[in-house]
């Protein structure tokens, strides 16, 4: 493996660039050609031929689905600079995401945090290679919001762990080979009888129901723990402190949810330029002006919010690297890009009229139709990863130092 | 709410005792499922027919009560609150209001007491493109004999697949105007849509189809869009108010951080804010139907008013709806992604918000 860590600038940007080059299987520029599972990797991928499992094996072995991470385990080793060349290429490319994995954004930071040596090299190098799929069983029927009032138990049986619990809204638990989960270990307490334990999906007890979402899809489950066995070792810190790995570990899932709506997307964002899309639909007037003045004005704000958001993500993230310390701007992210892409999604519906009211069939083109589904599934960006009023509570009270009610 | 006769209260309490036992919103998620090719439960019409509220803004003369817009509204208010599916709106209200302002006798005759008992199924067809823009019709209507042939296409066309009777805006030789077009005519191509809302519709080629023309033109165009648009309005108005109690309901009983997440003020003022919207556009879309009621001059606007008020209510209560629910309120097991996808149809039909605000300043000489 050629050392890709000592570089720097551009030239490394042009290795990076070439190394890309040479190794992208050719097959992916085919969209039709791959299955849009495999991106996530997991059990069932190893091993497989498919274009995009070699994409990810291939893009594994350099430490790029991993870029960041230390080498021990299979990361990059790559200094921030270098991993952001990394992905810049990756998308100005047009080259797919190696590995899209919740074991990348959102359990491997909080391993190399919290976890034991033991912990880290069992479970870190098969999330670089994509070998091991995670979910994240956090919410309960009666905990969304309110997350620390979980209750799925978790007992010391001497030798092992027992859980006994219901998750819901479990994003692809019935894909996943692993669950990273908080589990309640001491019921006299709230937040200090919360703790994190990894839970193998194919254990004896472990049950998951697919529900279906307003667009159709299945994405998210139901899922039951009855009399689960769990290995000591599965527990990540200490028993009863796992609720500020917890939170940790949501501050790195909203850095990526928020990530993922920079580029105007976000889960149900379908890509291209919503003027053009609208000027296709609507039509211009004599003057050049899209036809309906309206709308135009409200795109033109969504456009411009987008603009202002991309450039806060980079100014936070000049700020944050020159002072090293967090940013306050940084707790407006997520909120604010959920309510762009949401309103994006609501602006491409409205701006194809009667075709962007179509479910299925002929008479609807593929992008009418993924832009219908994908405004249902943009309703989730403001509930997922915590709601946006709980987001508005959080700059409230901890940005802003706004007071309690009394 | 606008102050009832005893007749119109009657007619409510029976729309919401019917709406409420018979075709709860599951009715719709069955149709649905089913894949049902009409869209609508044709037994449910039969009844609906039965109860005479196809007639209800039928002249007597023509089978008809006579009852007029406002307790037509009443109804599709009640349909409204369970998305009841139904050819109600397309025949009932607006072709049975193209026939009896456009319709020669003979015309009148033949069609209104079939529309009035149900048993014929008539509807517009008037965009032929994505975007309401009736004015900018191209199919194009031939004087042929004693009548004309229609060539080119219609999107949108709800009831499309049901239809029997076809009321079609075209261009003929003397500017625009609204065709009678048999179904089963020939040079009819109808395609069924499956839209998000799951409501019935179509798109329709003709091709050298055989027509009559209505009288009136341009002007009659406009006034039966506005009953059809006063109607859809309304419904709205039902659909809207019953995702608001559905919600309001919900922040009573949902209990997170040991308390009901009504009892947090930020959701509470944000309840607040859609009572505030939702009363104004009830006045909006009462004073729309009352005005049709007494053809009052102000009618377009009120209408154009109503259209788009109701319009900006519906879109925020459907979007409230989901997110004040949390992570159920994205299921399809839940109600409210039909109220969300039922949104946003009924905000296209026959012009959206956007529309609607510019026909007001046009209207209004600005
Ligand atoms: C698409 C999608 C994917 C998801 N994936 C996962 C996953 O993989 N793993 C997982 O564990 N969970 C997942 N979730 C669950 C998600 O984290 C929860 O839905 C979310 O935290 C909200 O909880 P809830 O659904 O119980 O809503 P509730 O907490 O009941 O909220 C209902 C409403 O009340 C509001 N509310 C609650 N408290 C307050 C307050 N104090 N002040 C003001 N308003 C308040 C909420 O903002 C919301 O509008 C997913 C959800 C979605 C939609």
């Amino acid at each position: 493996m050629a050392d890709l860590g000592g570089a720097d600038g551009p030239a490394f940007r042009v290795q990076v660039r070439d190394w890309l080059k040479a190794n992208y299987p050719p097959e992916l520029r085919d969209p039709a050609r791959t299955d849009p599972e495999a991106v996530w990797g997991g059990r069932a991928f190893v091993g497989s031929d498919d274009p995009q499992s070699v994409w990810m094996r291939r893009a594994a072995e350099r430490g790029f689905t991993a870029p960041a991470w230390p080498r021990d385990y299979g990361g990059g080793g790559l200094s921030p600079a270098q991993t952001r060349i990394v992905e810049q290429e990756i998308a100005a490319g047009g080259y797919r995401t190696p590995l899209a994995s919740f074991g990348v954004w959102m359990l491997g930071p909080v391993l190399l945090e919290y976890a034991t040596e033991d912990q880290r090299r069992e479970h870190l190098p098969k999330i670089v290679r994509g070998e091991i799929r995670w979910c994240q069983g956090y919410s309960e029927p009666g905990a969304g919001s309110d997350l620390a009032a979980l209750a799925t138990r978790c007992e010391d049986m001497g030798d092992h762990w027992l859980i006994n619990g219901q998750k819901i809204w479990t994003s692809y638990a019935d894909k996943a080979d692993w669950c990273f989960c908080l589990v309640r270990t001491d019921t006299a307490k709230k937040h200090e009888g919360v703790s994190f334990v990894l839970i193998d999906m194919t254990s004896p007890g472990v049950e998951t129901r697919p529900i279906r979402l307003i667009s159709g899809d299945s994405p998210f489950c139901e899922t039951f723990f009855t009399d689960v066995k769990i290995p000591k070792g599965n527990l990540v810190g200490k028993v009863n402190a796992g609720w500020e790995i917890a939170k940790r570990l949501l501050q790195y899932e909203r850095q990526n949810i928020s990530g993922g709506f920079g580029g105007g997307g976000g889960a149900g964002g379908i890509a291209g330029d919503l003027g053009k899309i609208a000027a296709d639909y609507v039509g211009l007037d004599e003057t050049g002006r899209l036809a309906d003045a309206d709308l135009r004005s409200r795109i033109t704000r969504n456009k411009m919010d987008f603009r202002a958001l991309q450039q806060t993500i980079a100014r936070v993230a000049a700020e944050s690297r020159a002072s090293n310390g967090p940013n306050a701007a940084t707790s407006i992210i997520k909120y604010a890009a959920a309510a762009m892409a949401q309103e994006r999604s609501e602006l491409m519906v409205e701006a194809m009229g009667a075709q962007g009211l179509g479910w299925a069939g002929d008479e609807y083109s593929p992008l009418e139709r993924q832009a219908v589904r994908g405004w249902l599934r943009s309703k989730g960006n403001s509930i997922e990863g915590g709601t946006s009023e709980v987001n508005l509570n959080v700059i409230a009270k901890r940005v802003l130092g706004l007071p309690d009610p009394k | 709410m606008a102050v009832l006769s005893e007749e119109q209260s009657m007619l409510r309490d029976a729309a919401k005792a019917w709406t409420q036992e018979k075709s709860p919103v599951r009715a719709l998620r069955g149709l649905r499922d089913s894949r049902s090719d009409h869209g609508y439960d044709t037994e449910a019409w039969n009844e609906m027919a039965q109860m005479g509220w196809a007639g209800v803004i039928v002249p007597e003369a023509y089978g008809g009560s006579e009852f007029g817009f406002l307790s037509m509204g009443l109804i599709l208010e009640e349909l409204g609150r369970t998305l009841t599916a139904s050819p109600l709106l397309a025949s009932g209200l607006a072709a049975a209001s193209a026939l009896t302002l456009g319709g020669s006798e003979a015309q009148k005759a033949e069609w209104l007491p079939k529309i009035a008992d149900g048993s014929t199924i008539a509807t517009l067809a008037i965009d032929d493109g994505p975007h309401h823009a009736p004015e900018r019709t191209a199919l194009a209507a031939t004087a042929s004999g004693d009548g004309y042939r229609l060539n080119g296409r219609k999107t949108f066309v709800l009831e499309g697949m049901a239809a029997d009777l076809l009321v079609v805006s075209a261009r003929g030789p003397k500017g625009i105007g609204l065709f009678l077009v048999r179904a089963d005519a020939a040079g009819v191509n109808r395609t069924r849509l499956q839209l998000a809302d799951s409501r019935g519709a179509a798109n329709v080629t003709f091709e050298e189809t055989p027509a009559q023309a209505l009288a009136g033109g341009a002007g009659l165009l406009d006034q039966v869009l506005d009953r059809a648009r006063a109607g859809v309005a309304a419904e709205m108005l039902g659909s809207a108010s019953q995702a608001f109690e559905t919600t309001l309901d919900y922040l009573k009983v949902r209990v997170q951080f040991g308390q009901p997440i009504g009892a947090f003020q930020a959701l509470q003022h944000r309840a607040a804010k859609m009572f505030t919207d939702l009363e104004l556009s009830r006045s909006a879309v009462e004073a729309a139907l009352a005005a049709l009621d007494v053809d009052s001059p102000e009618a377009p606007e009120l209408v154009s008013l109503a259209k788009a008020k109701m319009g900006d209510t519906f879109h925020l209560v459907s979007n409230e709806m989901v997110q004040m629910h949390g992570g159920i309120g994205m299921t399809d097991a839940h109600e409210a992604g039909f109220y969300l996808k039922r949104a946003r149809a009924a905000e296209a039909a026959f012009g959206n918000q956007a529309y609607h605000r510019d026909r007001y300043a046009r209207l209004q000489g600005y």
